[in-house]
Formats: C-alpha cells, sequence, structure tokens
C-alpha cells in the first residue's frame, strides 16, 4: 500500500444515463509527474474533480496513501489543487491567499510569514505581498495559486490545466518552471491537460483518456513509439496508419498483406494473435527514396506518388500517396536536402521505407482495411 | 474635403472629414456640442435637488406663526434646539429605533434567503421567489391595510396591541424583499470556483462563508441593508396600518401638517440627508482607497 499515493479502483462517474468517467483503476505513485491528457469531455478533469473532493463518484473507491477518502469533503483531504482558472481570493492580497491553507490549519505567527516567504521565493514573486490578484499579470496569478497550494505541502498536488489560460511562449515557459519546482519539493502531480506536447514535456507517465476511460498509460516515450490504439495514435502526434490482413510470421516478426498487397513486417508481440489490425509508423521515422535507389533490405517499403510539399525550415513535410490510394505523411529533416531544388517536388516517383521495429500496431478499422477499394 | 474649409488646418482638415460643417450651422452645432449636455445635466441636477435645497433653508428660517412656508429672515435657534417640540424627539427616536431593528433583521433573514434561492434547489423554491417579490408589486395602502386586518384578527388587545412590534414586523416584512434582490444580484454572479478553492485550502462550510463568501456579497449586503433602512425611516403608509396609538417621524410630521410643520422638522430631515450623504462620501471614498492599493 505505501507505494502507492493515488489509488483509483472502478471509479464511475455519470451524469445522468451520460457516463463522465467510466470505472477508472489509476494508481500514482510518490513523487511521479503524471498526466491525464485527453480531449475535452473524455472525463479528465471531472477524475481530477474526484480526487480533489469536489465531486463524488457514482461508484468506486478513492484513496489516498491506503486511506479511503472517497466520502470525504475537501478540507479533510492532504490534498491541494491548481485551478484552471486560478481562483485566487480577490479580495486578499497575495499574502493573505497564500497563506490561507496554513491560517486554516492554525499554523500562527513568524511560521506562516517564513513559509510564505519561501513559497513566493519558489515561485519567483518576492516582494508581490502586499499586491491584490488584480493587480497581478496572468502568469504571475498561475504561480500565486501553486505556492498557494504548495504552501501546505500536500501530499498530491492536482493540477487543472494550469496553463491553459497563457500565451504561448509564457506556456513554454511555465512547462519548464513547473518540472523544476515539481522536482525541488518532490510532491506526486496529478496534470490535467489537453495539450499533448505539454504533457509529453512534463510527465514521468501519461493516461490518455477518451470517452470516460484510458486507453493507454504508459511513458511518453512508449506512447509515442508504442500507441496500441488508433485513437493514442492519432491524439499524440501524427501517424500513418495502414490496414493489413496478418497472413504469416517469421523471426518475431508477423507479415502482414497490405491493400495493393504490399508486404510488411511487424513485430509479432504487438499483432498479438489478431488476424486483421492496422500498421502504424511515424512521419518522421519514413526514409524517401528514388525510384531507381536500392533500399536497404529487411526495411518496410512501399512506393508512391509525391502529391504534396509543405517546407517548415527544420523539416519539410511531404504527403506521398503510395499504391494502394493511401496518403502517407513523411518528415523530413532538412539535412541532406535544403534548397528548393533538392527538395522531392510533387509528381515525383519515391520509395518509402522505414524500419520493421519503428511499425507499432492498433486495432483494425473500416477505414484503412485492405481489400477495400481504399483510393479516395 | 479640406478645400472646401476657409482655414484649411490639419485639425479643421481631420475633423471636416468627419462630420461636414460649413458657416453659421456649424458654429451653432460647435456650441452645441460644448454646452448641451452641461445645461441639460445641470437643469437636472437642479431639479433632483430643489426640494432639498428648501428644506434646508427653512431650516433657517425665522416664521413669524406656525406655517414655515414664506421666508421671514435668518436664524439659527431652531438648529440649537432642534427637539424642541413635544412628541418629536420620541417620534425620531422611535423611527430609528424601527429602522435599526428592522433593517438588522431583514438584512439576516434576507441574505440568508438569497444564498437558499440562489445556490440550492428545493421544494417550495418557486413559491418563495414569487412571495419575495410580492411585498414590492402590492401597493402600500392595500399592504397596510390587510397587515392591519390581520394584525387585528389574531390578536385582539390587550394581548397584541398594535404598537412597536407590529410596526416591527410589518417593516422587516417589506425590508426583507429588497434584502433578498440586492444580495441576489450579487450572487448570481460568484464565481462558484473561489469556494471550491477554499474548501481545498482546509477551509469547512462555514470559514468558507466567513472569509470568501461572505466577505465577496459585503457590497450587496451593505446595499441591501442601507435602502432597508432609508425605506423604513421614512414610511408612512403601512407604518400608519399598524402603529396603532404609537407614532413615528413620518407621522409626527402628517400629524402636523394640519396645523402648520415646526421648523425643526427641517432641522431634522436637514440633518438626516447630511448624514445620507456624509456615509456615501465615506463609503465611496474608503473604496476608492482599496482600490487604489
Amino acid at each position: 500500500m505505501q507505494d502507492v499515493d493515488v489509488r483509483l479502483t472502478q471509479v464511475t462517474k455519470a451524469y445522468g444515463d451520460v457516463l463522465a468517467v467510466d470505472h477508472i483503476d489509476l494508481e500514482v505513485l510518490p513523487g511521479e509527474f503524471f498526466s491525464l491528457l485527453g480531449p475535452s469531455g473524455c472525463g479528465k478533469t471531472t477524475t481530477l474533480r474526484m480526487i480533489g473532493g469536489f465531486e463524488q463518484p457514482t461508484s468506486g473507491l478513492i484513496e489516498l496513501h491506503g486511506e479511503d477518502v472517497t466520502w470525504l469533503p475537501p478540507y479533510q483531504r492532504q490534498v491541494n489543487t491548481v485551478f484552471q482558472n486560478y481562483a485566487l481570493f480577490p479580495h486578499l492580497t497575495i499574502y493573505e491567499n497564500v497563506a490561507f491553507g496554513l491560517r486554516r490549519k492554525g499554523v500562527k505567527g513568524p511560521e506562516v510569514e517564513a513559509r510564505v516567504t519561501e513559497m513566493l521565493n519558489l515561485v519567483e514573486l518576492p516582494g508581490y505581498e502586499k499586491r491584490k490578484p488584480t493587480q497581478i499579470s496572468g502568469g504571475q496569478a498561475q504561480r500565486v495559486a501553486l505556492a498557494r497550494a504548495l504552501i501546505n505541502r500536500p501530499r498530491v498536488l492536482l493540477l487543472d490545466e494550469p496553463l491553459g489560460a497563457l500565451d504561448l511562449k509564457l506556456r513554454k515557459q511555465m512547462q519548464v518552471e513547473l518540472k523544476r519546482i515539481q522536482k525541488e519539493v518532490g510532491i506526486t502531480f496529478i496534470y490535467v491537460t489537453h495539450d499533448q506536447e505539454e504533457a509529453m514535456t512534463m510527465s514521468d507517465r501519461i493516461a490518455v483518456m477518451n470517452k470516460g476511460h484510458y486507453e493507454q498509460l504508459g511513458d511518453p516515450e512508449t506512447l509515442y513509439e508504442r500507441p496500441t490504439t488508433r485513437f493514442v495514435a492519432g491524439f499524440l502526434g501524427i501517424s500513418n496508419l495502414l490496414g493489413g490482413k496478418v497472413v504469416g510470421a517469421a523471426d518475431g516478426y508477423a507479415l502482414l498483406d497490405l491493400a495493393d498487397g504490399t508486404r510488411i513486417r511487424v513485430s509479432a508481440a504487438l499483432v498479438a494473435g489478431r488476424s486483421a489490425v492496422s500498421a502504424g509508423v511515424r512521419p518522421e521515422k519514413i526514409r524517401l527514396n528514388e525510384e531507381t535507389e536500392t533500399v536497404p533490405a529487411g526495411r518496410n517499403l512501399l512506393h508512391g506518388v509525391v502529391t504534396d510539399v509543405a517546407y517548415i525550415g527544420v523539416s519539410t513535410q511531404y504527403i506521398v500517396e503510395v499504391r494502394g490510394g493511401a496518403r502517407v505523411m513523411v518528415y523530413e529533416q532538412n539535412l541532406e536536402r535544403a534548397t528548393k531544388s533538392e527538395l522531392w517536388s510533387r509528381g515525383e516517383k519515391v520509395q518509402l521505407s522505414w524500419n520493421p521495429d519503428h511499425t507499432f500496431v492498433v486495432e483494425a478499422s473500416p477505414a484503412d482495411a485492405p481489400n477495400d477499394d481504399a483510393a479516395e | 474635403m479640406a478645400a472646401a474649409t476657409t482655414h484649411p488646418t490639419p485639425g479643421e482638415a481631420r475633423s471636416a472629414g468627419t462630420r461636414p460643417r460649413g458657416g453659421a450651422r456649424g458654429v451653432l452645432g460647435r456650441m452645441a456640442d460644448k454646452y448641451l449636455l452641461i445645461v441639460y445635466s445641470a437643469l437636472a441636477v437642479i431639479y433632483l435637488l430643489l426640494p432639498v435645497f428648501v428644506i434646508i433653508l427653512f431650516s433657517f428660517n425665522n416664521p413669524p406663526g406656525r406655517s414655515n412656508f414664506l421666508w421671514s429672515g435668518f436664524t439659527l435657534k431652531y438648529w440649537l434646539n432642534p427637539l424642541g417640540v413635544a412628541g418629536l424627539g420620541d417620534a425620531v427616536l422611535l423611527s430609528l429605533e424601527i429602522a435599526l431593528i428592522s433593517t438588522i433583521i431583514s438584512t439576516i433573514l434576507g441574505t440568508l434567503v438569497a444564498i437558499a434561492l440562489e445556490r440550492y434547489r428545493f421544494r417550495g423554491r418557486a413559491g418563495v421567489n414569487a412571495l419575495v417579490f410580492l411585498p414590492m408589486a402590492t401597493p402600500e395602502i392595500i399592504m397596510g391595510a390587510s397587515l392591519l386586518t390581520l394584525f387585528v384578527a389574531i390578536g385582539a388587545a390587550p394581548f397584541f396591541p398594535l404598537n412597536f412590534a407590529t410596526i416591527l414586523i410589518a417593516h422587516v416584512m417589506f425590508n426583507i424583499s429588497y434584502v433578498v434582490v440586492t444580495v441576489r444580484a450579487r450572487l448570481a454572479g460568484f464565481p462558484r470556483h473561489l469556494e471550491e478553492a477554499a474548501a481545498d485550502l482546509y477551509a469547512n462550510e462555514w470559514e468558507t462563508f466567513r472569509r470568501v463568501t461572505f466577505p465577496l456579497i459585503l457590497p450587496g449586503v451593505v446595499a441591501g441593508a442601507l435602502l432597508a433602512f432609508s425605506l423604513s425611516i421614512d414610511d408612512f403608509v403601512i407604518t400608519n396600518f399598524s402603529a396603532g396609538k404609537t407614532q413615528t417621524f413620518p407621522m409626527f410630521i402628517y400629524a402636523k401638517a394640519k396645523i402648520g410643520i415646526p421648523v425643526q422638522v427641517n432641522v431634522i430631515g436637514t440633518s438626516i440627508f447630511l448624514i445620507a450623504v456624509g456615509a456615501v462620501l465615506v463609503t465611496t471614498l474608503a473604496s476608492r482607497r482599496s482600490n487604489k492599493r
């Protein structure tokens, strides 16, 4: 029990007939930066609010460090929350905002002052004690909200899209800041966001949520390199999905026949005995070669025609229509080819190849199934 | 456009571009732009303040007889002896007592009713909602008459004489409505997440109310209380029905109107006006200072 900070067991939240959260099991480890990632309406905020005590689950169990808190009100839980809109008390100074939790716990006199000062230093806002929340910027309000929560030294800190209201540059800055503070104080963070990049940058582990449950849980690398569902593959970054039928196996690889009859190899472990799956590959994993070049043996190989070129700066994005009709996105670093004349151009015939180990496998779908007259 | 004006300075050229004008009409138009609003505003303010000014002025009047309608010389003697008419002091005191007590009771009850109506969905909520508006919508004369009927019906004297208590009950009744309406307006836009934040920071329900909810709705509560006080202190119609033999300040004035209102009434009226203006000034300054900080 001691090695888990937050445990959710079969937690469900229903609003009328709608299941906002659908039988979730979750374990968050001490000191972990854990993210709940998903589109709006996926149940991530409801899950967080149930951990914080602002909502009661319809059924299920919520434990904090082994103690059942399912029915405890927020003020009896050793967790604190950074709200999406900061929720600073407008009638109190920054000092009193930050000291609020300490005062409720009966901490008095010089200790309050010392801890408030320490916290404002941690979030790099010393000297702001006397101001009112209306007199600081959004980024500063966000840091005050963080200080106000952290000063109570909670076992777990809940963050509900805390960077949502900030502009892009400030958001990037705060991501780094948050990670630094989390390491410094060593508190478990549960972070809710719909921004996949934000989640990937900061998290130790991510649960990718969709329709009230999580589809996959893992560290950012695993989620990106080995998504196991179509939704996860699409939500984290861009992926090319190609439907195929499993026709055999060799050397730990499963052999997959795509729509155009091309045979590719994918890890047999990922296929896990299914007969029809979709193979996925990330755009940056694909290498483009001219038709006449010889692609090293052992790589998965497709043939296609470049239909779209977009020069981004660090890379160039190509859309290649492969023989079966599927359109494949390819990113190429502007390393060997950089000038316009060197880039692939529209209408050029190319070979696409990638390492079979870079192929992931998700469930099959009619959208990219073989045997369809897939051409769009 | 610039070429059409006689002195095409850059400034004129610009304004000519937005609004064409020429000759005498232009001058008149500009005069109107400048002064019409000022004149209009001044007239409105004079219209509003003239009666008050007359009351203040005639508190320094030195009338020869009982009636205080014609200016007949300046004196301070009524200001130096403001309660020097039999029954006036008692009436003022009674009005102040009733206004104060009914304000306190109706502010507390009204605030609680407002919170209940705004926050909770309970059986009979729609009914309460309608009932709260009733005292404001019903003509005072009807309210007063029905109150009198009620008081007489439920407690024939001497168990329930019409006096201080009945006036107080009547005032609390109509004051509550105004407090409920003002406090609800403040609660309607209340950011609920602040209460969640307080609960998150270990404040239980009572502490959340005391530390967060109440301070934030306080302006609405104060506004409701001020409204209640001013409604109560000058109420005549309802009070007249529920007062029995007791006499409030407005009733005193009404009684004296037949034989000539003593100058002291103007003195008391002026004092109340000055206190009200002073209170408004103090609160304005205080809020301005707290905003600046």
